[in-house]
């Protein structure tokens, strides 16, 4: 079915669709009419959960984190300081190899107070040991929960869905809306290789450092490795929706010379800009990283082959190095890269920005 | 009195410890599958090194200031009951805002603070149960405020079911635990748990300090249930408080 949702609407509806049994809310700008949805399924019985409001994101991501401990799938959803204020359980979680999905709509984040849009609060989270998937319009938005959930229960690491805030999570557009019996056939019910039990046993008592070593190795092997898992997964999802998905995905890249490369909303800004640098000769592709953690080293090396050089958008910054999406374009590519910070607290990023920076390759403009 | 214990011998805490005897008197009595959730603190490294536990029941370690919320998702997930097991830093400073949520939200769980008045398992610095006047090496002079009179403010949450009690008194503990239990809703229990390490007091002396601390009506034990509060012993000996206080190397001495 066709409706016309906005990104926070679509991804309640795939949120509810996924049945979790557990989901604390706490209000941020953007991302609250997700909760809002959400909490008008369960008081109207459209989904059978425990709807729990909280006091604050600490509260909001340790409630997860121990219904998923407790073997039950769980959701939530955050944005901006509520997710950095989540910072050190985001560690904990990936750390206890809890596969809880999180919704985010990415803003900027204070001094001084901003509310617009940039990814600095998703990519600040960077080194937690979360999956991270970007969503660029509101289809990716519902479609990418499921998939989430479908990896995240399978390796057992946790994933956030990230959005635009705004630009996706509050822009209404169409958006074919999966049926209920679609994500039943595509996931299956939760049953977790560990979880608390009626038995003595404890969860995440202090190990010798030798062994804390190998728990980190194995936590970092195993997210490498569901980099398979996820291509596997968007092979499943078109079997059952017919929508194709990525790691990452290259546009116009044939004849390419020059590529740009970004995450979330802005791949279908530098698509637009790409066309009309074509039309006036310039040999320009676009790459869109869809999953950003395990990060797509080898496809990205192949999607540049015979690229001579990568543009870098970014939303988020390193500072006192550069853009974050840049460093990791760097250190993958062989190639020369250049970083523009496109946009932060919602500047507006336009297509006229995008090919001044073709021309000028400055990080700031 | 209920002897059998879910606490093993082994257990790494200091000799002593009276964080360690509250867990052995009120273990005994919880419902085998309970899960205890232990935030940091003391218990943290009591409980023991991987593969090793002390402790016979599901345990969970959770993030300092995060011991309510896990318990809260705990019990939303299924049908079973759930301990919060967590010192006084995790109740009464970083947790305090978690806790007083989860309380607020009449979550079905028993929440115990075992109560030793300072960071002790970083050295004894203080928190906001440490008394007034105690040195701590972050009050090297004294502490120059009151306690936080953790037991008013539970009750201002208008939870089913509150309750102080002391490991010198423990069948009023193991009836306390086993209430808080049976009860629906948010149950709070604070646990006076000298440490001998941090109040730099001699480790044979817990037990004693603990009585001493009820017989000279410094920590009361009372219940309340559903905002109706009664004492549940009433201290039969005097005890000057400065008697107490005489025990312990980090309060003032007398001049």
């Amino acid at each position: 079915m066709r409706r016309i949702v906005t990104g926070t609407e679509a991804t309640a509806i795939a949120a509810k669709l996924c049945k979790p049994k557990v989901i604390s809310a706490y209000p941020i700008t953007p991302q609250t009419y997700i909760i809002e949805k959400l909490a008008e399924y369960v008081s109207n019985g459209e989904l059978n959960a425990r709807y729990i409001s909280t006091d604050s994101e600490l509260s909001s991501i340790g409630i997860v984190a121990g219904a998923v401990a407790e073997g039950v799938r769980a959701f939530t959803a955050t944005a901006s300081h509520g997710l950095v204020f989540m910072h050190e359980a985001l560690h904990w979680i990936a750390g206890g190899r809890l596969p809880v999905v999180m919704a985010v709509a990415t803003r900027g984040l204070g001094a001084p107070w901003i509310l617009m849009c940039d990814m600095q609060d998703a990519l600040s989270q960077r080194d937690t040991g979360w999956m991270m998937l970007f969503a660029s319009n509101a289809q990716e938005a519902h479609d990418f929960i499921p998939i989430a959930y479908k990896v995240a229960e399978e390796v057992h690491i946790p994933c956030m869905v990230c959005m635009d805030g705004f630009l996706i999570s509050h822009t209404a557009e169409p958006v074919d809306l999966i049926s209920q019996e679609a994500v039943d056939s595509f996931l299956p019910e939760f049953s977790p290789k560990l979880s608390l039990s009626d038995e003595p046993s404890t969860l995440w008592p202090i190990p010798e450092p030798d062994t804390y070593y190998l728990i980190k190795k194995d936590l970092f092997e195993d997210h490498k490795n569901a980099l398979y898992i996820w291509k596997k997964a968007f092979r499943e999802w078109q079997s059952v929706t017919k929508r194709k998905y990525d790691v990452c995905c290259g546009h116009m890249l044939e004849d390419a010379k020059t590529a740009f490369v970004s995450l979330g909303a802005t791949v279908e800004t530098a698509l637009e800009a790409a066309r009309r640098l074509r039309k006036k000769g310039e040999k320009v592709g676009v790459i869109g990283i869809k999953l950003f953690r395990p990060f797509p080293e080898s496809d990205l090396k192949e999607l540049s082959k015979g690229i001579e050089e990568l543009l870098v958008i970014d939303k988020a910054v390193s500072m006192g190095k550069s853009g974050i999406l840049f460093q990791e374009v760097k250190s993958t590519v062989d190639i020369p890269v250049r970083g523009f910070i496109g946009s932060m607290g919602g500047k507006d990023l336009t297509v006229e920005r995008i090919e001044r920076f073709f021309y000028e390759g400055k990080m700031w403009i | 009195m209920d002897l059998r214990t879910r606490l093993e011998p082994g257990h790494p805490a200091c000799a002593g410890c009276g964080a360690a005897i509250a867990m052995k008197i009120a273990s005994a009595v919880v419902p085998s599958n309970t899960r205890v959730v232990i935030p940091a603190s003391c218990w943290s490294i009591i409980l023991g090194k991987y593969p090793f536990s002390s402790l016979k029941l599901p345990v969970i370690h959770t993030p300092f200031a995060l011991a309510s919320a896990f318990a809260t998702g705990m019990r939303a997930a299924k049908s079973v009951p759930v301990m919060v097991w967590a010192g006084d830093g995790a109740t009464y400073d970083i947790g305090f805002g978690l806790l007083s949520a989860a309380a607020e939200r009449n979550e079905d769980i028993v929440y115990v603070c075992y109560d030793n008045e300072a960071y002790m398992n970083t050295g004894g610095q203080k928190s906001s149960a440490t008394p007034k006047a105690a040195k701590t090496p972050t009050t090297p002079q004294g502490k120059e405020t009151e306690k936080k009179d953790i037991i008013a403010i539970m009750k201002a949450h208008k939870i089913p079911y509150i309750a102080t009690a002391s490991i010198a008194f423990p069948e009023d503990l193991q009836r306390k635990i086993k209430k808080a239990f049976s009860i629906k809703g948010f149950s709070f229990i604070l646990i006076h748990s000298p440490c001998p390490t941090g109040w730099k007091m001699e480790p044979s002396l817990t037990v004693k300090a603990s009585r001493m601390a009820v017989e000279s009506g410094i920590f009361k034990l009372v219940e309340i249930k559903h905002g109706q509060e009664r004492e549940t012993y009433k201290p039969t000996c005097y005890v000057n408080p400065r008697e107490y206080y005489k025990l312990q190397g980090r309060m003032p001495r007398d001049e």
